[in-house]
C-alpha cells in the first residue's frame, strides 16, 4: 500500500515516515506544493497525509486537486493550527480525518489504519490476530468464534493496542485516544489500570497478550 | 456628587456671607444718606419759618407740636448765646398708624425783633424696623434667584461646555480592552478637553496596540512550538520503540516525553485561550447544563473510580444557556476534573444546578485558596505539578464571552460557582 507524506517540515516527515514505515508500508514524499501536485498527477496513493500549511501553496488547493481525480484515496489533514475553520472546509472539501500537531506515533498509526480499513484497501472486513477476530463494522470480538463481551472503552484500548501491535503505546497516547483530550490534565494515568487488568482478564484465552513496559506504556504481544 | 454640582455648593455657601455684610454695609449707608436729607429739609423748614415770622408773628406763639410741625419756645439771652442747634429722633404717636413712629426733631435758636426763641421743628423719619425687614426679605429673595441662576447656568451652560468631558468618561467607563472597542472622543474648542481627549486616544491606542500585540505574540509563540514539540514526541517516541532498553533508560525516557507532553498541553491551553479571545467558537446552541454535566460525569467515570471518589448531582432545575457547545464543555469539564484532581480520595462531590446557578464543591486543603490569585494565569494555587496554571484562566475567558459569572467560596469545601 502506498501512502504520500506531504509535509515541508524535514525532520517531521521523517517522523512520520520511519512510523509508517514500521507497518510496511510504501512511503513517498513531498516537501512541497509543486512536487505534491505533479506527483498526485501521476501516481496513485492508499492514502495522503496532507500538511496544508505549504511554503509555495495552500494544502486545501491539494485537497481539492485529489478530490478532482475521483480517485479513491484517503485524506488526512495535518496541521499545526488545529483551527476549527481549517479542519470545517478540510472535511467539507472531502478529507477523510484532521489531525493535530502534535501527535503521538501511535495515534498517527491508528488514524491510517482506520482509514484504511474504511476504504477497505486491504480487502477483508474482519481483522485476525492471533486466534482473535474483530469485526470494527459492529464492534465485535471473537476468540476462537466465541464472542466475548467488552465494554466500549476495553474495545478502544484492545484496538488501539492491535493497530499498534507490537509497539509500545504511551499511557499518555492511549488515554487520549480512548479517554479523549480532557483526560490530559489528570494527576496520573493510573486509572489506565484497572480497565487494561479488566481487559487482560476478559482475553484470557486468547493467544495475544497487553504486556506492561516499566510502567511507561503497554505492548500488545502475538504469543 | 457631580462636579457641576459640587462647585454650586461652594459658590452658594460662599455667596451667603457676602451677601449679609453687604447688605449690612449697604443699610448704614443708606440709612445715613436718609439722615442727611432730613436734617437739610429741616433745615430748610427753619430758614422759611424765619421768613414766616417775619411777615406774620403770630405763627411764634405756637407752642403745641399736635398743632402745627413746629413750636416756638421764648427764651433769655443768656440761653440764647449758649445754645447750640441739635437733632435728636424720639417717638411720637401717630393716628394714621395708631402707634408710636420715630420722629427726627430739630432744636434750634431763633432771633425775631427783640426776642429771643427756641425752634423745634420735626418731621416723619423712617420707620427702621419697617426698613430692615424689607431689607431683609428682598435680599433673600436676591439670594435665592443668584442660587437659581446659578443652578440653571451651571445645568445649561456649564452642561454644555462639559460635555465632551462627559462623553469621553462615558466611553472610558464602557471600555473593555479585551473587547476591542475603539473609543471615540467629541472635538471640543476648549483646549484642556482637547488634550485630554488626544490623551486619552492616544493612551487606549497604546495598551490596544500592545495588548493586540501580547495577543499574536501568544498564538504565534504557540503555533511555533507545535511543530518542534511534535518532533521531539514523535522522535522520542520512535526512539523508544527502536532500542531495547532498560528500565532505568526507559523510564528516564518516558519523563522526558511526559514533560514534552505537559507543555503540549500547556501550549494547547494557551492556544484555546487566544482562539476564545478572537472570537473563534461562533457557532451558538442552547445547552442543557444538567444533561452535560452527567455526560462529563460519565467521561470520567474511571478517574472517579481510580480515586474511589463520587459526583452527585442535585438539581432544582434544569437551566439552559445559550452558548458555543465545546466552549460550555470546557468550561463544566475544567471545573470537574479541579474538584477530582484537588478533591480528596474517598470523598464525594456535589453539583447542584437552580435556575441561575451551577455550583460544584469537593472537599481539599483545609484552607480558602487566595481569592485574587485563583483565576489569574500561571498563578498556581494548588500543588498539582501537572495542572497547567489555565484551567481556571480559560474558564474566565469562556464565561466573561457569555457574560456569565464565576466565583469562589470556601466554607469547609472548596465550591466553584457559574452565575448565569
Amino acid at each position: 500500500m502506498k501512502i504520500l507524506i506531504i509535509e515541508d517540515e524535514p525532520e517531521m516527515l521523517e517522523n512520520m515516515r520511519l512510523t509508517l514505515e514500521r507497518e510496511h508500508y510504501q512511503i513517498e514524499t513531498a516537501t512541497d506544493y509543486k512536487t505534491a501536485s505533479s506527483k498526485l498527477n501521476v501516481y496513485d496513493y492508499s492514502c495522503i497525509l496532507l500538511d496544508i500549511n505549504l511554503p509555495d501553496g495552500n494544502g486545501l488547493n491539494l485537497l481539492e486537486q485529489i478530490k478532482a481525480q475521483s480517485k479513491p484515496h484517503g485524506v488526512i489533514i495535518v496541521s499545526a493550527k488545529n483551527s476549527l475553520d481549517d479542519r470545517l472546509k478540510g472535511l467539507n472539501l472531502g478529507a477523510d480525518d484532521y489531525l493535530p500537531k502534535p501527535f503521538h506515533n501511535a495515534e498517527l498509526n491508528a488514524r491510517v489504519k482506520a482509514i484504511l480499513r474504511r476504504l477497505n484497501f486491504d480487502g477483508q472486513k474482519l481483522i485476525n490476530i492471533g486466534n482473535v477476530s474483530i469485526s470494527p463494522e459492529n464492534r465485535e470480538v471473537k476468540i476462537k468464534d466465541q464472542v466475548i463481551d467488552l465494554n466500549r472503552k476495553e474495545y478502544d484500548i484492545l484496538m488501539y493496542l492491535i493497530t499498534n501491535k507490537n509497539r509500545l503505546v504511551t499511557k499518555s497516547a492511549l488515554a487520549e485516544h480512548v479517554w479523549g483530550d480532557h483526560i490530559d490534565q489528570s494527576d496520573s494515568f493510573d486509572f489506565i489500570y484497572s480497565q487494561i487488568k479488566n481487559l487482560r482478564k476478559k482475553i484470557e484465552q486468547a493467544t495475544i497478550n497487553v504486556e506492561a513496559v516499566y510502567g511507561v506504556g503497554y505492548k500488545l504481544n502475538i504469543n | 456628587m457631580k462636579l457641576l454640582n459640587h462647585t454650586t455648593k461652594y459658590l452658594s455657601l460662599l455667596l451667603l456671607p457676602l451677601i449679609t455684610i453687604w447688605a449690612i454695609a449697604f443699610y448704614y449707608a443708606m440709612l445715613e444718606e436718609i439722615y442727611d436729607s432730613l436734617d437739610d429739609g429741616l433745615e430748610n423748614h427753619k430758614i422759611l419759618l424765619t421768613k414766616r415770622a417775619n411777615e406774620d408773628p403770630s405763627i411764634l406763639n405756637n407752642t403745641d407740636l399736635n398743632k402745627h410741625v413746629y413750636t416756638f419756645k421764648p427764651i433769655s439771652e443768656n440761653q440764647y448765646r449758649a445754645f447750640k442747634d441739635s437733632y435728636r429722633d424720639t417717638l411720637m404717636y401717630m393716628y394714621n398708624e395708631n402707634d408710636f413712629e420715630p420722629v427726627r426733631i430739630f432744636e434750634s435758636k431763633l432771633k425775631h425783633d427783640h426776642g429771643f426763641y427756641k425752634v423745634k421743628i420735626i418731621t416723619s423719619m423712617i420707620e427702621e424696623d419697617d426698613l430692615i425687614s424689607d431689607m431683609f426679605t428682598y435680599l433673600i429673595s436676591l439670594y435665592f434667584i443668584l442660587l437659581i441662576s446659578i443652578l440653571l447656568l451651571n445645568n445649561i451652560l456649564l452642561k454644555k461646555i462639559w460635555k465632551p468631558f462627559y462623553y469621553s468618561i462615558s466611553q472610558l467607563k464602557n471600555f473593555k480592552i479585551e473587547k476591542e472597542n475603539k473609543i471615540i472622543t467629541k472635538p471640543s474648542s476648549i483646549d484642556e478637553f482637547q488634550l485630554l481627549n488626544d490623551t486619552i486616544t492616544k493612551l487606549i491606542k497604546k495598551s490596544s496596540d500592545s495588548y493586540i500585540e501580547q495577543k499574536h505574540f501568544i498564538e504565534n509563540a504557540s503555533h511555533e512550538l507545535q511543530t518542534p514539540l511534535a518532533i521531539s514526541i514523535n522522535k522520542l517516541e520512535l526512539f523508544l520503540e527502536k532500542h531495547r532498553l532498560d528500565e532505568d533508560q526507559t523510564k528516564s525516557l518516558a519523563s522526558v516525553l511526559d514533560n514534552l507532553n505537559r507543555l503540549t498541553r500547556l501550549n494547547k491551553s494557551l492556544l484555546l485561550l487566544s482562539k476564545i479571545e478572537n472570537k473563534e467558537f461562533l457557532d451558538e446552541e442552547n445547552i442543557d447544563f444538567l444533561n452535560l454535566t452527567k455526560k462529563i460525569t460519565e467521561d470520567f467515570e474511571d478517574l472517579l473510580n481510580h480515586r474511589n471518589m463520587s459526583i452527585i448531582i442535585d438539581h432544582k432545575s434544569t437551566p439552559s444557556i445559550k452558548m458555543n457547545k465545546d466552549l460550555a464543555t470546557i468550561l463544566l469539564t475544567n471545573f470537574m476534573k479541579n474538584a477530582i484532581i484537588h478533591g480528596n480520595t474517598n470523598q464525594q462531590i456535589n453539583i447542584k444546578l437552580n435556575h441561575n446557578t451551577w455550583s460544584i464543591s469537593n472537599t481539599g486543603i483545609t484552607e480558602a485558596l487566595r481569592k485574587e490569585d485563583l483565576f489569574t494565569r500561571f498563578k498556581k494555587v494548588s500543588y498539582s505539578e501537572k495542572s497547567s496554571g489555565l484551567g481556571l484562566a480559560i474558564n474566565i475567558a469562556i464565561a466573561s464571552k457569555y457574560d456569565l459569572e464565576v466565583s469562589y467560596n470556601f466554607k469547609n469545601t472548596h465550591v466553584f460557582y457559574i452565575h448565569f
